[in-house]
């Protein structure tokens, strides 16, 4: 070992205080070196990372565009709505906040259980909803503690309004938060932003891209707690588009209100450019309580309720349109080669191969020609002719008129029926077509389904002699091709439809008082039950002793002025059964055309008639809904999550099961009309 | 170095090392600074009394420069003795309180043992190998004493729990050790075995928080909003500030609560945000000039036990400051090791200050003419 002097040691310290002092500085510069990457090559990111923390992002909803009616009339507009939200981070003691607002709100048991969900699942700063459309009071007694609730976020939105109510149900929809599906879907954060709703139904739904306008945002520096420090930025939301429709609201409140306690629909078109001035099924829903969230006691109630107001029968019910057909019928039995002035004699029955088909009228209605047999809606004419020229010579003509025909509609579901034919059979039930096919479709029975815009269009293109093709949307595409049959053809068949209502025919009831205009139309009754000989024998069984399911349909299409038309409409009142005759399809069809021409006129028959069934729709459907919450003593069982998804199903259940019960229920063996 | 007097100066303020007090009022005031900035640009809490504390060990370390090397050198062990008691005393304090405790309190002084054992380590080394016979230098007798005179302390300082600490202590100690001559050999076998050691140590004797804090500075993403969230914030601090920063009073990250701890063990992340890589830079070679002066103070000292003590001190000085860098920047652990002069808090501007008091001694000892 060598032996260390104290000069080698002090030399050997310098030397390895040199190596430290070198070692250290080259830690000093590591050091240093990471500085730099992190805030020069990676400056960029961290200063995004900075901003993203230190900015909250906060959208405000946009303004909903209005949907207003032909005349700048809002059909659905925006009211201001005042509504509590809460902010989770800034949430300090959470049950004791609930317990608070619960009292200040009477939150129910229901909501503060989806808000114990919706707090568990947000997070953060993203609002969860308490209460909406709160009345001042609440609001503001909220409002006054807000220092003393962290987390609560008092705001002043807006909510969806419909004048019409019920009115318009279906015709607008409604507007609802979106669903966690939707959410999912497309990430929009808009779409969890409290007081932001979207089109459900209805024209909301289809038209929703337009109607929804962009997000505001506002910009709000926060501390790592959630303190706001100031306001960075705003940016004004961007309010959707308003869209004017065809409607005419007054029309289209006539309509519903006139229509009463009866399950159907009617459709007015303007028959000078297809423009749809009323469209309405009832009984609806109120879409102002629907966009509010509905309750399971009301949704109850609309889903028990056998004339289905969940469904727009519009567009979604089919129905044998039965006699309403033997105006398109006539101009067909022409087209191919019949003379308008053949008779045929009406016994009251006729016998094809085994079986016996029944005209409406027992004793037979005698000799009648064209004209006479749409007046007296003769089934044996048609039985005959038709017979004689064959269903597949007059099923173009129907498709001509527009049934079975696609429209162009902006909604998301429609059912748009059967015109057979040979070939339609023989492809769909692998059967060769039987003449007695072609007797039953020759009254509208049978295969032959439509929708009552259907029959609405085949008035108006009768009334106007063109392809008229509805439309909902003011400014859309107009212009129409003439019909390719013969005025003259034509002239008769018109004629015919003045006689139906003014001539003794079978709508008599339906004459109108409106000095220089007459209406011209067809009646109809759809059977939805079959009718056996034994019955037949005993004779038939009047609609008012049948439970409500198994009476007919009743139908009217019609148009007025007759000689110079204007204004084209079909009714259908399913199961009404002719029983009352307030409620039936003449009177209402002339009420709705008398609103178009006399006004005053129209408004005083509802006054007078209103109140024998009970008021209004609202009251109405306020009425019911106390009584069926006074029997509903049990607590209801718990809607279905989304309403709207809900509904649309039941709405195809119900539109299934009144095709299937008409095609079941009405055998191509024999059939009665009822006029 | 020494200056005369010029008649208006008095000869002991003229005497001092300017130049190295500059330095140090230079960082201490950029500390004050940075604390006025945390604290929303306000004097209190924090800068008014780190500026007092400041002073007043300042006004210390000056003090300290006047008293002679010789007496340090004799004082080292007693105190040294003096310090591993008060370290066994706080380890039984805590055990009968029921929890750790890392202080005692003498008179209303809240009293920390550790935080003075980083120094007196590496004084109660030099002056051990300043008694040793040169010629001893290599033999086993140089090494097993100072490891005991390391193992006792640093092990004392684990248990409290204090891993940031007692690896400081050890650290200082190695370097005296190093400075001493004990031979290469040892430290490359010593190297080995901690690599060895260290996985083991990580599985069988780190406390879980420990191990914890050494995975989540492996991977800060493992626990964003927990313990990682610190290193996380930091970073982005950091890194937002870009080269010149977002300017004084400006910065986000600290002003907005987002970066923890930002007065204290994060205040180098609050600076770098408002003064950018320019005032990393700046810190680092301010803090390197000490340090560089600390080892040349040693090469110029007159005594073995000078020798080892100055540039052992520029150690501590140099662990004291890279570690807590290391860490805000995302290169070691979060250990809680303050930036000395610049993170709020008393022990370490005390403790900076005595080891800059040690090397005024030193250094005043070099630049006398007349040998004791």
């Amino acid at each position: 070992m060598v032996r260390i002097t104290e000069a080698a040691q002090t030399y050997s310290f310098s030397r390895r205080a040199v190596v430290l002092g070198v070692a250290q500085g080259a830690v000093g510069m590591v050091l240093a070196g990471r500085m730099a990457w992190l805030s020069v090559v990676e400056n960029e990111q961290y200063k995004l990372k900075a901003e993203s923390n230190r900015v909250n992002n906060t959208l405000i909803p946009p303004r909903r565009g209005w949907l207003l009616d032909r005349s700048g009339k809002p059909l659905a507009s925006n009211r201001t709505d005042f509504r509590v939200d809460l902010i989770p981070d800034r949430i300090v003691d959470k049950d004791k906040l609930l317990a608070e607002l619960t009292r200040l709100l009477n939150l129910p048991p229901e909501d503060l259980a989806r808000i114990e969900t919706d707090l568990k699942r947000a997070g953060g700063f993203r609002p969860v909803q308490v209460a909406e459309n709160l009345d001042w009071d609440r609001f503001a007694a909220v409002l006054v503690r807000q220092p003393e609730l962290p987390g609560v976020a008092p705001t002043r939105g807006y909510a969806r309004h419909y004048p019409l109510g019920a009115g318009v149900g279906h015709l607008i929809g409604y507007v609802g938060t979106a669903s966690a599906e939707q959410f999912k879907a497309d990430k929009d954060p808009l779409l969890v932003t409290p007081g932001f709703k979207l089109g459900k139904d209805g024209l909301e739904k289809t038209l929703d891209h337009r109607l929804r306008g962009k997000p505001g945002a506002k910009r709000v520096e926060v501390t790592a707690h959630g303190r706001p420090v100031r306001e960075l930025e705003t940016r004004a939301d961007q309010p959707g588009e308003s869209i004017k429709l065809t409607i005419d609201s007054g029309l289209q409140e006539y309509v519903a209100r006139r229509l009463g306690t009866n399950s159907g629909s009617a459709i007015v078109i303007d028959v000078a450019s297809g423009d749809i001035l009323s469209m309405v099924s009832m009984p609806s829903y109120d879409p102002n309580s629907f966009s509010d969230g509905i309750s399971q006691l009301e949704w109850k109630m609309l889903s028990e309720d056998d004339h289905v107001p969940l469904m727009n029968k519009v567009l979604q019910g089919l129905y044998p349109p039965g006699s309403t057909v033997k105006p398109m019928n006539g101009l067909a039995l022409m087209a191919a080669g019949v003379s308008p002035n053949e008779r045929v004699f009406c016994s009251g029955a006729l016998r094809v191969g085994s079986g016996v088909f029944h005209c409406h009228k027992k004793g037979g209605h005698g000799p009648l020609d064209l004209k006479n047999a749409i007046m007296q809606s003769c089934d044996i004419y048609f039985y005959e002719m038709v017979r004689r020229v064959g269903y597949d010579a007059i099923a173009p003509m129907a498709r001509m008129l527009g049934l079975g025909q696609k429209f162009d509609m902006p909604f998301t579901t429609q059912r748009y029926g059967t015109v057979p034919d040979s070939a339609w059979k023989l492809k769909k039930y692998h059967h060769p077509w039987t003449v007695a096919d072609s007797l039953n479709a020759s009254i509208g029975q049978g295969y032959v389904l439509a929708n009552p815009l259907q029959l609405a269009v085949m008035a108006s293109r009768l009334a106007s002699g063109k392809i008229l093709v509805p439309r909902l949307l003011a400014n859309g595409p107009s212009g129409a091709q003439p019909l390719p049959v013969s005025a003259e053809d034509l002239a008769v068949v018109r004629e015919a439809m003045y006689g139906v209502i003014n001539g003794g025919g079978t709508g008599g009831a339906a004459r109108m008082y409106v000095p220089g205009v007459a209406l011209a139309g067809k009646t109809g009754t759809a059977q939805v039950r079959r009718i056996t000989m034994a019955e037949r024998r005993t004779g038939v069984l009047k609609n008012g002793s049948l439970p409500f399911k198994m009476r007919d349909h009743a139908l009217l299409v019609c148009f007025a002025p007759h000689d110079n038309p204007k204004y084209a409409a079909a009714i259908v009142l399913e199961h009404n059964g002719h029983t009352i005759r307030n409620l039936d399809t003449p009177l209402i069809g002339r009420d709705i055309m008398t609103y178009l021409f006399d006004r005053d006129q129209a408004m005083k028959t509802l006054a007078e008639v209103e109140p024998t069934w009970g008021g209004d729709y609202t009251t109405r459907m306020a009425a019911q809904s106390a009584a069926f919450r006074a029997a509903q003593a049990a607590p209801p069982p718990p809607a279905p999550e989304d309403t709207e998804e809900a509904a649309s199903s039941l709405a195809d259940q119900a539109a299934n099961s009144t095709a299937d019960s008409t095609k079941r229920d009405v055998a191509p063996t024999g059939s009665v009309e009822g006029d | 170095m020494a200056r005369p007097g010029n008649g208006i100066v008095p000869m002991q303020v003229a005497q001092l090392p300017w130049k190295v007090l500059f330095l140090v009022l230079a960082i201490g005031g950029f500390g004050l600074v940075v604390l006025y900035s945390a604290a929303n640009g306000n004097i209190r809490p924090w800068a008014f009394n780190q500026g007092t504390r400041f002073f007043l060990f300042l006004a210390v370390a000056i003090g300290m420069s006047r008293i002679p090397v010789r007496v340090l050198s004799q004082w080292s062990l007693p105190i040294y003795g003096a310090l591993v008691v008060a370290l066994l005393g706080v380890e039984l304090l805590g055990k009968v309180a029921g929890g750790s405790q890392r202080w005692i309190s003498l008179g209303g002084f809240q009293f920390q043992p550790s935080e003075l054992m980083k120094p007196m380590i590496v004084l109660a080394l030099a002056r051990f190998y300043e008694m040793l016979p040169a010629s001893e230098t290599r033999k086993f007798v140089a090494i097993w004493p100072a490891c005991v005179l390391i193992g006792v302390p640093a092990l004392l300082v684990i248990m409290q729990p204090d891993l940031g600490t007692g690896l400081m202590i050890t650290g200082c100690g190695v370097m005296v050790m190093f400075l001493a001559g004990v031979p290469l050999r040892l430290f490359i076998a010593g190297a080995l075995a901690v690599a060895v050691a260290a996985p083991l140590a990580f599985n069988f004797v780190l406390h879980d928080y420990q191990r914890n804090r050494v995975l989540i500075f492996l991977d800060p993403e493992r626990d964003p909003l927990g313990t990682g969230y610190h290193i996380t914030q930091s970073k982005i601090a950091i890194g937002s500030g870009g080269i010149f920063g977002k300017g004084f009073l400006q910065g986000t990250q600290s002003h907005l609560d987002y970066l923890p701890e930002g007065q204290t063990d994060f205040a180098l992340a609050t600076m770098m945000e408002e003064w950018g890589l320019a005032g990393g830079v700046f810190l680092i070679v301010a803090f390197g000039m000490l340090i560089a002066w600390g080892i040349g103070v040693g090469m110029r000292a007159k005594t073995r036990f000078g020798r080892l003590t100055a540039a052992g001190i520029s150690g501590t000085m140099f662990l004291y400051c890279s570690i807590n860098m290391a860490m805000v920047i995302g290169l070691a652990p979060v250990v809680g090791v303050p930036l000395p002069l610049i993170s709020f808090g008393g022990t370490a501007v005390m403790t900076f200050m005595l080891c800059l008091g040690i090397l005024l001694s030193i250094d005043r000892d070099g630049r006398t003419k007349t040998r004791w």
